[in-house]
C-alpha cells in the first residue's frame, strides 16, 4: 500500500521534488526566473564547475524550478532522473545527440509524429546520422535493421496516425540482445496510462506541451533516463558507447560511467548537450508544466472517459468508415493494448469520414466546440483534417501510403461535457454528409 | 583503475574510483567504503572534492559489487582485511577511513586491525549493533527486489533532497532504487542483498574494535535516519570517544545533504587532532 515511505502516483504528482521553500515558506513551487546563481566563494564556484558539489550555476544548464519538474517526471515514470528541454523535439534531439554522431545509425518505427520523422529522415541525415524506418509491429524488421553502428531503437508508445501500440517488451528484448537502448516517445500515454520503463524501455521523453502541461499554454519537453542500461557492459560487448565510457575532453576528461553508475547518460546530456546546444526550458514554462502535472491523474482519467464515449458514438455512426482506437476489437493492436494499456489508450485518435476532402473540410468548419488547430493533449477538444492541412500537398495515393485517407480526421478529446462533444460531432457529421 | 587484491576468497580485480584523478599514493589518502548494495558512485561529489583538494582518493567497489570481481565477502572482518590489502596494492600506507552504513563497520574494523594506518575514522549513517529485522531478511530471501524497495523507502527522509545528487534533476528515490537493483542483479552467484545485510547483522566486534582505534573518530548521523537509528549509536560513540555530528537527513546522507556532509567531513578530516583523550 502506498504510504508516506512509499508514495503512490497521485502523491508523487503533487509532491515529488518539492517541499516548502526554506527561504520564504512558500508552499507552491517558486518560479526562479534568474539566469544565474551567486557563488559563496571562489572555491565554491570552482567546485560547482568541477562537479565536486551539486548546485546551480546558470539556468541554461539547470534551474531550481526546472529541477522540481525533472525530479517529478522522473518519479512518475519510475526513472533515475530527467532533463527538461525547450520542446519535445529538443528532448528527442538531446537523447540522440548524447550517444550518436556522424556515422551513427538509428532504427525507428515508421509510425512517428511528423516532426520526429522530419528530424530523423531529413535533418539528422544531413549531420551523418542515418535512420532505418520499420513497421512497429514487424519484429523481424527491427532486428534485421540493426547495424554495427546502430546506437538506439526508437518508437512511440502509441504511433501516428493509426495508434499502433509499440510492443515495448518485445522491442526492448531485441534492443538489449544487440546491446542497444530503447528510446520511446511517451507523449500520448503519459505515465498515468503506461510506464515504459516497467516494460523494458531504457530512455523516454515527452512533449510536455501536451498532456503533462495539459492546458495548451507552453512548449516544452522532458527526457527521462531509467538508469538501467549498462553502458559499460554494452560498450565492452559492442564498442558502441565510448561517449559515456571514455574520457570526454569537453568536460575535464570526465568518464561519465565512472562518475555515476545510473546517471551517466543524463550527466553527459546535461553537461554537453544542454550546455552546447542550449535547448533549455524556461523556468516559467517548467512552473506551468508543474501546475499541469499536479492534476495529471484527474485529467487523464477524464480524458480517457470522454474519449471512450466519443469513440463509441463515432464507431456506431453511419457517416464514419473506421475509428482507429486500440480499445476497439477492430484495431489490429487491440490485444497488445489490453496488455500494455489497461487504464486506456488516451484521448487522441483518428477516424475516417465517409466522403471526400471537401467533405472533410465541411466537417471541420461545422464544429463549434472542437478547435481546429495543430496540437493535441489540451484540456480543450481539438481537431485537424490532415488532408487539408498538414498533408495538403499530397495527392490521394500519397495520402494512402502515409495511412491517411481524404476523410481522415484526428481528434484530441478534452475535458468538456462529453454530451456536448458528441452533439458537436453529430452536427458536423450531418453537415458533412451533404455532398 | 583496477587492482588485483587478495582476500579469503582468492585474488580478484577490484575497481577503484579516484574522484576523477589518478591516485597519487604520496598524498594524504581518503578511503571511502560504500554500504550494502551500493558501489563507489555514492561517493562521487565527496570523492571529487577531496581528489581536487590535495588528497588521494580510493573509493572501491567492494568484492562482488558493480565493477569489482570475485564473490561477495561474508563478514566485516574479511572485508576489512580485503580493504587493507587494497591499500597495500595501491601503495597507500595511511588513510582517512570513511564509511557509510555497512561500509562504516568495515572502516571501523579495518582501522582497528591496523590502527597505525588510520589517520581519521568517519562513520556515516551508522549504528552498532547494526541488527537487521528478521522480517526484512525473510522478504529478501524470496523477493530481494521487494526488499530493496522497502530499504529504499526507509533510506530517504524527503521527496525533495536538494540540490540533488550528483546533480540537479536526479530523483533520489529512483536513482538509489535502480542502483541497488543493478548491484543486486549484477552479482549472479548469490543473493547479494542477503549477503550484505547478513554482514551487517552478524558483526559483533564493534566495541572491541572501537577500543583499538587510536585516531580521532567522528560519527555523522542522519537525524531522521530510519535504517540506522541515531539512538543506537551511544555505545559505539562512547567507545570511540567520537565527535557526533547530526545532519537533517535520512540514511541517504550522501545524496540528501551533500553539502552539509562535505562540511562535516572536512571538519573531521582536516581539523588538527586534539591531544588524545584520557580514557
Amino acid at each position: 500500500m502506498p504510504g508516506y515511505a512509499n508514495p503512490g502516483f497521485d502523491t508523487l504528482a503533487l509532491h515529488a521534488g518539492a517541499s516548502p521553500d526554506p527561504a520564504t515558506g512558500a508552499r507552491a513551487v517558486p518560479i526562479h526566473l534568474t539566469t544565474s546563481f551567486v557563488f559563496e566563494s571562489s572555491e565554491h564556484a570552482a567546485s560547482l564547475f568541477n562537479m565536486e558539489r551539486s548546485g546551480h550555476v546558470y539556468s541554461r544548464i539547470s534551474n531550481p524550478t526546472n529541477a522540481v519538474l525533472e525530479e517529478r517526471v522522473a518519479a512518475l515514470e519510475g526513472g533515475a532522473g530527467a532533463i527538461a528541454t525547450a520542446s519535445g523535439q529538443a528532448a528527442l534531439h538531446l537523447a540522440i545527440a548524447t550517444i550518436a554522431g556522424a556515422g551513427s545509425h538509428i532504427v525507428a518505427s515508421s509510425a512517428l509524429y511528423g516532426g520526429s520523422h522530419n528530424l530523423l529522415h531529413f535533418t539528422l541525415s544531413r549531420f551523418g546520422i542515418a535512420t532505418t524506418f520499420v513497421k512497429p509491429g514487424d519484429h523481424a524488421a527491427w532486428r534485421d535493421a540493426i547495424r554495427p553502428e546502430t546506437k538506439l531503437l526508437f518508437g512511440e508508445t502509441l504511433g501516428n496516425p493509426g495508434l499502433d501500440v509499440l510492443d515495448i517488451p518485445a522491442i526492448a528484448d531485441i534492443a538489449h540482445a544487440a546491446h542497444l537502448p530503447l528510446l520511446v516517445d511517451s507523449t500520448f500515454t503519459t505515465p498515468w496510462l503506461m510506464r515504459p520503463f516497467e516494460h523494458g524501455a531504457d530512455l523516454l521523453y515527452h512533449s510536455a506541451t501536451k498532456f503533462l502541461s495539459g492546458h495548451g499554454t507552453v512548449i516544452g519537453g522532458v527526457l527521462v533516463d531509467s538508469g538501467r542500461f549498462d553502458w559499460n557492459a554494452a560498450t565492452a560487448a559492442s564498442g558502441r558507447f565510448t561517449e559515456l565510457t571514455e574520457p570526454y575532453d569537453g568536460f575535464h576528461g570526465m568518464v561519465f560511467t565512472e562518475e555515476s553508475t545510473v546517471g551517466a547518460f543524463l550527466l553527459r546530456a546535461r553537461r554537453e548537450g544542454l550546455r552546447d546546444f542550449g535547448a533549455s526550458m524556461s523556468p516559467h514554462t517548467a512552473w506551468l508544466v508543474l501546475q499541469g502535472l499536479e492534476t495529471l491523474p484527474l485529467r487523464m482519467a477524464r480524458h480517457v472517459e470522454n474519449a471512450r464515449k466519443v469513440v463509441a458514438f463515432l464507431a456506431a455512426h453511419p457517416g464514419v468508415v473506421n475509428v482507429a482506437y486500440p480499445e476497439l476489437e477492430t484495431h489490429p493492436d487491440h490485444a497488445l493494448a489490453k496488455r500494455l494499456l489497461p487504464r486506456g489508450c488516451g484521448s487522441i485518435f483518428s477516424f475516417d469520414l465517409r466522403g471526400s476532402r471537401e467533405q472533410g473540410r465541411t466537417f471541420i468548419e461545422a464544429l463549434k466546440i472542437f478547435s481546429h488547430l495543430a496540437n493535441v493533449g489540451d484540456c480543450r477538444s481539438l481537431v485537424i483534417h490532415p488532408a487539408s492541412t498538414t498533408h495538403f500537398r499530397m495527392d490521394d495515393a500519397a495520402l494512402q501510403r502515409a495511412g491517411i485517407g481524404p476523410g481522415t480526421i484526428r481528434l484530441s478529446i478534452g475535458l468538456e461535457d462529453p454530451d456536448d462533444l458528441i452533439d458537436d460531432l453529430k452536427r458536423a457529421l450531418k453537415a458533412a454528409s451533404k455532398p | 583503475m583496477k587492482l588485483a587484491v587478495e582476500s579469503v576468497a582468492g585474488r580478484h580485480d577490484a575497481y577503484v574510483y579516484g574522484g576523477g584523478k589518478p591516485l597519487d599514493p604520496t598524498l594524504p589518502a581518503v578511503v571511502f567504503v560504500h554500504g550494502a548494495l551500493h558501489d563507489h558512485s555514492v561517493w562521487t561529489l565527496l570523492a571529487r572534492w577531496f581528489a581536487h583538494h590535495g588528497y588521494g582518493v580510493i573509493a572501491p567497489d567492494l568484492p562482488g559489487h558493480s565493477q569489482s570481481a570475485g564473490p561477495a565477502l561474508t563478514s566485516v572482518e574479511d572485508i576489512a582485511d580485503w580493504l587493507l590489502a587494497l591499500l597495500d596494492a595501491a601503495g597507500v600506507r595511511q588513510a582517512n577511513f570513511v564509511g557509510h552504513s555497512m561500509g562504516s563497520l568495515i572502516a571501523l574494523e579495518a582501522a582497528a586491525r591496523a590502527p597505525e594506518r588510520a589517520t581519521r575514522l568517519v562513520m556515516i549513517g551508522t549504528a552498532y549493533p547494526m541488527a537487521v529485522s528478521p522480517a526484512l531478511l525473510e522478504v529478501a530471501r524470496s523477493d530481494p527486489f521487494a526488499a530493496i524497495d522497502s530499504v529504499n523507502a526507509f533510506s530517504h527522509s524527503t521527496m525533495a533532497g536538494k540540490p540533488s545528487y550528483p546533480g540537479p534533476g536526479m530523483w533520489l528515490h529512483g536513482s538509489n532504487r535502480i542502483l541497488m537493483r543493478r548491484v543486486q542483479a549484477g552479482h549472479k552467484e548469490t543473493n547479494l542483498f542477503l549477503d550484505d545485510f547478513a554482514v551487517c547483522d552478524r558483526y559483533a566486534n564493534g566495541l572491541v574494535a572501537a577500543a583499538r582505534i587510536a585516531c580521532p573518530a567522528t560519527l555523522v548521523l542522519g537525524a531522521r535516519d530510519q535504517m540506522t537509528v541515531p539512538t543506537q549509536t551511544a555505545a559505539i560513540a562512547a567507545a570511540l570517544r567520537a565527535k557526533v555530528v547530526s545532519l537533517a537527513s535520512g540514511h541517504a546522507l550522501m545524496t540528501e545533504v551533500p553539502d552539509a556532509l562535505l562540511a562535516a567531513l572536512r571538519t573531521a578530516i582536516q581539523t588538527e587532532a586534539a591531544a588524545p583523550a584520557t580514557p
